[in-house]
């Protein structure tokens, strides 16, 4: 218990007997405990009031306080004077216990923050700080202890939980050579890694200043609030000076009956529970959204997100999981194994995506000393010579110019046909898959009333069809270059909508994320270019996050409107009611303190606690 | 460039915004946002003039809070 809390307890052990005796008729007895009681809790708030006023600042919320509780021992209403220096000092301590609190409740992000790492240099073990590794350098990391900057694994294996970091709760493996990001536990084994960040661009660090500085970016409810305190404080003071005066001067009217009445105004006068309740309700919504794996960008972006009626997402990597499966095999002449085998022979020395979705098929070790000189037609195959023999493996295009005419084709797909010696061999398909959530996410997305849901792709209209049937897209633009895609989505911000959101990797997609009303980044914080031009990013790879984000949005900003309307109400009501004579310091006691208590309570309610989002949808598309 | 600092012991929500106001007026600030729930102070300013504008930052801010304390960059 700190200090201030011991005055405010003895201050309140002093209010009690000092009430009953007042009220048992002991008015000197009383009054003198009343006194100590005042002291007791009105000593630290007079310093602060002594000081702001040598600043000038007669609105200062303690000096308010100071007028108010001793104009009411003044005019012969001690309790109320005790009360009033007594319940705003428990008021001020709840504010900040509260605030504490949900500066805390984020604390699985806080707990990311790395001490110190165990760097290996000339075969020694060194305990660092983590801003003083430097990219290369080796560490190790135990089990049960976090990353601490992103790396390599040089030596080890283990899972990991990345639980804090993308709201999975699923373990991921992690051996030699994998990448892995800071902020996720290492569970089970001993890791060596090499760095390949230096701290402050790692994961952790990344997300931690996200979050912090997230409230930067502030809500329009945030905006009017500031406004409003600005105005509220000087506009109650010359009011309840106006009323401490006219009715006596110029009327004649009792002055006890009409100080009394502008002193409870006094007591009205802070804006606290607002100015405090509002951000601490968007900085827990911004807390319950990271917790799941979503960074918000700020306030400001949450009444966008609250507001979507469009949503446009990238394909590749968005919508689909962005790595492609071999999903057909049609031999012509030989055997489906060794048609395969001659296309992932053939392809072996391409990276290209397609290449490697027909060697990950073939799964056995290639006989790379069977392949020999490989050569890249682009746009249109590869032909390489493998054990003697010349493969040609590309589209139609290519099997045209060594004569094979009218191949077979599915529309769709992309087919690769292979031709052995100058023989056609056949034909594999291959796709990109949807991701497992993406049909149920879109249909939570219409639910929430989104409606116009549009896919962007590069790619042809069959393959963009396919996938948009799946996951229920109705529209779809394909064969887009990059440069297109941007441009398309500046056609939908034509100003006939609410809020267009823009999905997409961030990877090359960069300037339409930008360019969205809210820009979000899927697939974690590791592009640069895509964190920095993003409203949102979500960590891990689910397409049901975005439905979630704008949840979160929409019940942040219910219970900070809830937290304003019901402030201001009470306030003005106490206010005018204080005029009329019909409030006394109690209730104007409750419309300061207990409005604020109630408020910032209300406002923790955003960081939703029991609530675990998941897409509603019925039937989940399984693909 | 943007400059962030603690603002450590900031306990009243209505300071921030008038601790923001006033630094919003020193010449050479760019902007500046107080955040009140993670008791930072965000400046963007050029690089030139941080350490004058840190010093009336400073002065500012014992002025309205005097119990917030400015640390770090």
């Amino acid at each position: 218990m700190n200090r201030r809390s011991v005055e405010v307890l003895i201050s309140f052990l002093l209010f009690v007997p000092g009430t009953l005796l007042h009220y048992t008729g002991h008015p000197s007895l009383s009054l003198a405990i009343l006194l100590a009681a005042y002291a007791a809790a009105g000593y630290t708030v007079a310093v602060a009031a002594a000081r702001s006023l040598r600043y000038g600042m007669i609105l200062d919320e303690n000096f308010l306080t100071i007028i108010a509780s001793a104009g009411a021992f003044l005019i012969g209403a001690g309790v109320e004077g005790v009360a009033v220096m007594l319940f705003f000092s428990v008021g001020v301590l709840f504010e900040q216990a509260a605030v504490q609190k949900s500066r805390q409740s984020i604390s699985e992000l806080v707990e990311m923050q790395p001490v110190s790492v165990r760097v290996i240099r000339d075969d020694r073990e060194y305990e660092i700080p983590p801003e003083d590794v430097v990219v290369g350098d080796y560490y190790s990391v135990l089990p049960g202890e976090r990353i601490p900057i992103d790396g390599t694994v040089v030596s080890g294996t283990s899972s990991l939980d990345m639980k804090a970091l993308t709201g999975e709760s699923l373990p991921k493996d992690a051996g030699t050579g994998d990448s892995v990001l800071s902020g996720s536990i290492n569970l089970s084994g001993s890791l060596t890694l090499k760095a390949d960040k230096v701290y402050s661009d790692s994961t952790v660090a990344r997300v931690l200043e996200l979050v912090e500085e997230s409230g930067a970016k502030k809500s329009e409810s945030e905006k009017f609030i500031t406004m409003f305190a600005r105005y509220y404080t000087p506009a109650v003071v010359i009011a309840a000076i106006s009323v401490a005066l006219i009715p006596v001067l110029a009327f004649g009217l009792p002055a006890d009956v009409w100080v009394y009445r502008a002193l409870v105004m006094l007591v009205i006068s802070c804006p606290c529970a607002l100015v405090i309740s509002v951000p601490l309700t968007f900085f827990c919504g911004v807390g319950r959204a990271s917790r799941s794996g979503i960074l918000i960008n700020g306030g400001a972006v949450m009444d966008r997100l609250a507001f979507a009626d469009t949503v446009i997402m990238d394909k590749t990597g968005t919508v689909t999981m962005g790595t492609f499966n071999l999903t057909g095999i049609y031999p012509n002449g030989v055997s489906e194994e060794e048609l395969v085998r001659y296309a992932a022979m053939s392809e072996y020395k391409s990276d290209h995506p397609i290449s490697r979705a027909i060697i990950d098929y073939y799964g056995d070790a290639v006989d790379a000393s069977l392949i020999g000189e490989s050569r890249n037609i682009p746009g249109k195959g590869i032909i390489t010579e493998v054990d003697g023999k010349t493969i040609h493996t590309g589209n139609a295009g290519l099997m045209k110019e060594i004569g094979i005419e009218s191949v077979t084709a599915e529309g769709d797909v992309t087919n690769i046909h292979v031709a052995i010696d100058g023989v056609y061999a056949g034909r594999i398909t291959i796709s990109d898959t949807p991701k497992f959530d993406s049909a149920v996410a879109i249909e939570e997305l219409e639910m929430m009333g989104v409606n116009e849901i549009v896919m962007l792709t590069g790619d042809t209209a069959a393959s963009a069809e396919r996938i948009a049937e799946i996951v229920g897209v109705e529209k779809f633009h394909s064969e887009l270059l990059p440069e297109d895609k941007l441009r398309k989505l500046e056609d939908y911000l034509d100003g006939s909508r609410k809020t267009l959101l823009y999905v997409g990797d961030g990877i090359n997609d960069a300037p339409s994320i930008a360019r969205a009303d809210v820009g979000i980044a899927m697939g974690g914080i590791g592009s640069d270019s895509a964190v920095e031009a993003a409203d949102v990013v979500i960590m891990n790879d689910s397409l049901c996050k975005i439905p979630e984000a704008i949840q979160i949005s929409r019940d942040t900003r219910k219970i900070a409107y809830q937290n304003i309307v019901f402030s201001l109400s009470v306030k003005f009501l106490a206010l005018g009611l204080a005029v009329l004579g019909l409030a006394g310091m109690w209730f104007a006691i409750f419309a300061d303190v207990g409005v604020s208590a109630i408020a910032i309570l209300n406002g923790i309610r955003a960081y939703g606690f029991n609530k675990e989002f998941s897409c509603s949808a019925p039937n989940p598309v399984c693909q | 460039m943007k400059f962030t600092y603690r603002l450590e012991g900031l306990h009243c929500g209505n300071c921030g915004g008038k601790i923001e106001r006033e630094i919003s007026k020193i010449k050479e600030v760019e902007s500046v946002s107080v955040i009140f729930m993670s008791q930072r102070l965000i400046i963007n300013a050029d690089e030139a003039h941080i350490d004058k504008i840190e010093d009336e930052a400073r002065k500012i801010i014992k002025k309205i809070a005097s119990d917030a304390v400015m640390s770090g960059r």
